[in-house]
């Protein structure tokens, strides 16, 4: 995935309110209106949200011109998540090399 | 005997750290200290090698670490001691480049090492300047350490249709 591109997912994810739509629309597409009411925020707000989530490819509208449902996009949500995975290995290769450098000071006893 | 990385994100900007280490804390706290030494584990992905670690470590003192991987790319950390109290404490401002890349925001790190029974945990917390700014840390790679459960991600990942 282009670096581009996952900086657009994570920012998309590091918003409370859109992560509670996408969490919303994991049950199943809805409309701007549907997703109006249990937010309690006004339509354009709403919009403003979904125009975020669907920059950043982690949900599609529908053609429907009037309705345009929404769906989420599980493939940009598996991608980011695999990403994550891939940095933690990072970081826990970073601390295996770590643990294997105390063992050794640890067998060479202190030296000032 | 758990050696787990463990990350969480705590309120809306930190990111919490958490590894023990089989070994007591005067070791650790020299291991990530100490330059020839952070050299040999602090590597980053295969193929990247830590190639300057200067660190003027004292309250005030500044640092600057690079490392260089593949095709001469380049990353920068640079920032400032605000408190430097061996063998358990230290906080700094933490600012990365990649060189040629765009510039990223300063975050405050806060690292401590606890003892138990000779073994040692390292807590690490980063403070973000926003939101924003933790998200868009953690998708660009560049937060130490921060190989990070994103908040939220995993619990709505478990919602989604197999």
């Amino acid at each position: 995935m282009a670096t581009a591109r996952l900086d657009a997912t994570f920012m998309a994810l590091a918003d409370p309110t859109r992560r509670a739509i996408l969490a919303r629309l994991a049950a199943g597409e809805a409309t701007v209106m549907e997703l109006v009411a249990p937010f309690k925020l006004s339509q354009p707000a709403i919009s403003k949200h979904l125009k975020v989530l669907e920059r950043a490819g982690l949900i599609s509208r529908g053609r429907d011109k009037q309705k345009r449902p929404c769906r989420i996009e599980v493939a940009a949500l598996a991608e980011a998540d695999a990403w994550l995975e891939g940095y933690r290995k990072l970081w826990e290769a970073n601390f295996d090399r770590l643990d294997d450098l105390l063992a050794e000071m640890k067998r060479e006893g202190e030296r000032p | 005997m758990n050696n787990t990385l463990n990350v969480t994100t705590a309120g809306d900007r930190e990111l919490v750290v958490v590894r023990e280490f089989d070994a007591p804390r005067n070791l650790v706290w020299r291991a990530m200290n100490k330059p020839d030494l952070l050299k040999r584990w602090l590597t980053g992905p295969p193929g990247w090698e830590m190639t300057v670690c200067e660190d003027d470590a004292r309250e005030g003192g500044s640092f600057r670490w690079e490392w260089s991987g593949p095709d001469a790319a380049k990353l920068v950390m640079t920032g400032v001691y605000q408190e430097y109290l061996p063998p358990d404490r230290c906080v700094r401002t933490e600012r990365f480049e990649m060189v040629g890349g765009p510039p990223m925001g300063e975050q405050l790190a806060t690292l401590e090492l606890v003892e138990t029974a000779g073994r040692t945990k390292l807590t690490v917390r980063i403070a973000f300047p926003s939101p924003e700014a933790r998200a868009g840390a953690m998708a660009s790679g560049m937060t130490e350490g921060m190989a990070a459960g994103y908040d939220g991600l995993e619990a709505l990942l478990a919602t989604l249709p197999a």
